[in-house]
């Protein structure tokens, strides 16, 4: 069911690009350095993300994975001591090129944030936010699309009777795939999940885990965590950052069976961090 | 002891009674003016005092307002030196025979007190309460009562009397006051016309027709309120008064007459219930020390909304653009410090602000641009209800500014970054999530200015408030609400009432009166605010978890 509506939305979502290794990659990062003020959070980082897969962030805290992430959709733009230099394309375009929109930047990469920020609103509304930002008024397109948006987030079936109920009554779990389902209805290329569980019980983590591998197929998932093992669990790729510098990065098999670097290593199998 | 200390309990103590001395003097406050005004409505019993001597007798009837016990030696005119005397304070009326209302009377040659059921009292539309007995009754000059069913035809007569003096003054200030209003306009359009050089013989012959029109209107109208003086002039009552003398008193002059020494408790009750609405529901007389404060009650209200209507979209605005866009510095922090500062200037300051720019500049401007028909008398280039509300918008535009930008800061950031996150501008945040969550905050600054602005006086005096308005500012003449009318306030209507009346002691408690219903005015918007409040808090609950 909720394949047959996302097809009617948007086929190209469903079927996979077999074109040229090239567009294949979605994200390409060059020599990325970022500021805040005198000190530099994020040193020379480059590297090349791949369409439809996941990647994990890995680092102890302060590292600067949380700080990278939002490189991606220029949310640090908000702190106004921020300088960023170096690039970071998508689509073989520069984000920090002077001309960018950065709120349609926005809507292509979609975020979701450690703590659920459910706006004080409906269920609905929540969800149908995005789309009426982007002008959408109609009611009838409205309700297909959070339809689509709450299926994609597996949570259509807990929450189909009691849409016009505030979301601030749902519980944690709920919430924070209630703001994946609000990231997904605008339909992004690329999604944000910062520690996306870290504020979750066990049952939930899991329900989002399960929920991530099935958005995987649609969009491009960037996730930080501080969670080793759900970074094995969810991610086909790993990056492993120290102190704003990027110490790994590749296939999350060979860095959690046999990482190239002692630092990663020492990491992983718990010795610092 | 040193235990005792250390455990915090002399401070709870210290607390408690703090907040129960507050308690007892908010209560104390109220229950003084809740008695001395509230008992003003009940219908006290009237007594006759008898007193005589070796050379003459007097007798005295009269309501008692108070009594005391005075030293006997500082009474003068007495020979008795020796203890106390009770002297009572009491209401004789009859201020048109005996030149006042109250008296004074001494407990000396005092032989006999009584209630005698018949005596009445007449409330009057001039000259006070009458006390005495009814006579008899007079239709056209010619007596239609005898001693029996006097009172009855007295209490029938009056009824119709008010029934008529109603429609009378439906007419008068309905219908022919809108004709007025009407022709007034024309004779403002027809100066328009001269003015702009536009005055076509065919604008003048539509003008001069409509004025034709109106004018017949009016002669029809006032024929009608001719016949009906004519009607309302038909009854008197005749009346002995305490001394002895007879009057005639025409029914058109009498308000409502009652027999309190026969009333049974729930007759007081009601009547109590009755002169209560009255109050609040009618016109003043005589001075504002008869009659009602609805035009004050009406005026004080209508003042508050247009102020809280002008002062919200001020202050969010400053307090939205001090918060979210201007960058942080020396200057927004000493904007922030004047700002601040705004909320102490004294009120009367803002006053004499809202005379020399308000009232002479801008409403002086406004004249000369848009009504330069009515030079020179002035539209808006004098004291009126816009400018007052313009003035304690500004006398309060700090505390919305304040409260504002506190409810802002407290918007957590994840909330923005999750709406701009969706791709949302910085504004469509404000306007969609931030706002809305910040609207209980900006509740609580409207409350706060609303308690500060019902209860100021001081501004008003230069700026729109009078002792006694003609019309309120809110009719059913075009435009409906007259911005550049005059309005009364409960404020300075008990300044007015207790300080500027030439008789105090009626106007004592009308001041404790008026006084309690400012209170209640102000609780009740107060209450309306905080109830809107309440629910907008409920819905956006967020921040708690």
């Amino acid at each position: 069911m909720s394949e047959s509506i996302a097809t009617k939305i948007d086929p190209s979502l469903l079927t996979s690009d077999d074109s040229a290794s090239e567009s294949d990659i979605c994200l390409d990062v060059k020599n990325l350095n970022l500021f805040y003020g005198e000190s530099q959070a994020l040193k020379d980082i480059s590297f090349k993300m791949k369409k439809n897969k996941v990647t994990a962030f890995i680092g102890p805290s302060g590292c600067g994975k949380s700080t990278l992430l939002r490189c991606f959709n220029r949310m640090n733009d908000l702190v106004d001591s921020v300088r960023v230099e170096g690039e970071i394309n998508l689509d073989n375009k520069n984000i920090y090129a002077p001309n960018v929109d950065v709120t349609s930047l926005r809507q292509r990469v979609g975020m979701v944030f450690q703590k659920p920020n459910p706006f004080p609103m409906s269920i609905f509304e929540n969800v149908a936010y995005g789309l009426r930002l982007q002008g959408i008024k109609k009611r009838r397109v409205l309700e297909e699309k959070v339809e689509w948006a709450l299926k994609g987030a597996a949570l259509w079936e807990e929450v189909k009777d009691r849409l016009d109920q505030s979301a601030l009554g749902m519980s944690g779990g709920q919430q924070q795939r209630l703001v994946i389902a609000r990231a997904i209805a605008i339909e992004p290329e690329i999604l944000l999940l910062d520690e996306p569980a870290s504020a979750l019980d066990p049952i939930s983590t899991l329900k989002i885990e399960e929920l991530i591998y099935d958005l995987k197929s649609k969009y491009t998932i960037l996730i930080v965590t501080h969670n080793m093992q759900q970074a094995a669990r969810v991610s086909d790729e790993t990056a492993f950052m120290y102190m704003g510098e990027m110490i790994e990065f590749g296939n999350t098999n060979t860095i959690f069976t046999n990482p190239e670097k002692k630092q990663t290593e020492d990491y992983i199998t718990g010795r610092y961090g | 002891m040193k235990n005792w200390f250390s455990s915090g309990t002399p401070w709870i103590w210290l607390n408690a009674g703090a907040i129960a001395l507050a308690l007892v003097a908010v209560f104390g406050l109220l229950f003084l003016i809740i008695v001395r005004g509230m008992s003003h409505f009940w219908p006290a019993n009237v007594e006759s005092f008898h007193f005589q001597n070796e050379e003459n007798s007097l007798i005295v009837i009269a309501e008692i307002i108070e009594s005391e016990t005075v030293p006997a030696e500082s009474i003068q005119g007495y020979d008795i030196k020796e203890g106390n005397v009770t002297r009572y304070l009491v209401k004789t009326g009859n201020r048109d025979l005996l030149g006042s209302d109250f008296r004074w009377l001494y407990d000396i040659d005092l032989i006999k007190r009584e209630e005698t059921r018949d005596v009445m009292v007449i409330e009057r539309i001039e000259w006070g309460n009458f006390y005495g007995y009814l006579d008899s009754v007079y239709e056209n000059g010619t007596k239609v009562s005898n001693k029996d069913n006097a009172w009855q035809q007295f209490e029938k007569r009056i009824q119709r009397t008010a029934d008529i003096r109603e429609s009378i003054l439906e007419l008068e200030q309905g219908e022919i006051g809108a004709i007025n209003y009407q022709l007034e306009r024309l004779r403002l359009k027809e100066k328009r016309l001269i003015i702009d050089n536009k005055l076509t013989d065919q604008a003048l012959n539509t003008i001069t027709q409509k004025r034709k029109a109106l004018n017949a209107e009016y002669e029809l109208l006032l024929k009608q309120t001719q016949s009906l003086y004519k009607e309302i002039n038909r009854d008197s009552i005749r009346a002995t008064v305490m001394d002895g003398t007879v009057v005639t008193i025409p029914l058109e002059k009498i308000v409502k007459a009652w027999q309190p020494n026969k009333f049974s408790f729930s007759d007081k009750v009601f009547f109590y219930i009755e002169s209560l609405w009255a109050f609040i529901s009618e016109d003043p007389r005589e001075a504002n020390t008869e009659g009602g404060i609805f035009p004050a009650i009406f005026g004080t209200v209508l003042m508050v909304i247009l102020m809280a209507i002008l002062v919200t979209p001020f202050g969010v605005i400053a307090a939205i653009y001090l918060r979210e866009y201007a960058k942080q510095g020396a200057i927004i922090r000493v904007i922030r410090i004047a700002v601040n500062n705004l909320a102490g200037v004294p009120s009367i300051v803002y006053g004499v602000f809202g005379l020399g720019f308000f009232v002479y500049f801008l409403g002086g401007q406004i004249d000369d641009l848009f009504y330069p028909e009515s030079q020179p008398s002035p539209t808006f280039g004098t004291p009126g209800l816009l400018w007052s509300s313009l003035t304690l918008a500004l006398l309060t535009l700090p505390v919305v500014i304040v409260a504002t930008e506190e409810g802002l800061s407290r918007i957590p950031i994840s909330l923005r970054e999750g709406s701009l996150g969706l791709g949302a501008t910085k504004v469509e945040t404000l306007w969609r999530v931030v706002l809305p969550m910040a609207s209980p905050a900006i509740m609580t600054g409207l409350i706060l200015a609303v308690a500060r602005a019902a209860g100021e006086v001081a501004p008003l005096m230069l700026v729109g408030v009078v002792k006694l308005a003609p019309s309120l500012p809110l009719d059913g003449n075009f435009p409906f609400l007259h911005l550049d009318r005059k309005f009364m306030h409960l404020g300075f209507h008990i300044y007015d009432v207790g300080f500027q009346s030439p008789n105090v002691e009626a106007a004592r408690p009308l001041v404790y009166a008026t006084s309690f219903l400012l209170v209640v005015v102000i609780v009740g918007l107060n209450l309306t605010a905080i109830n809107l409040r309440n629910k907008l808090r409920e819905k956006y609950r967020a921040l708690d978890n």
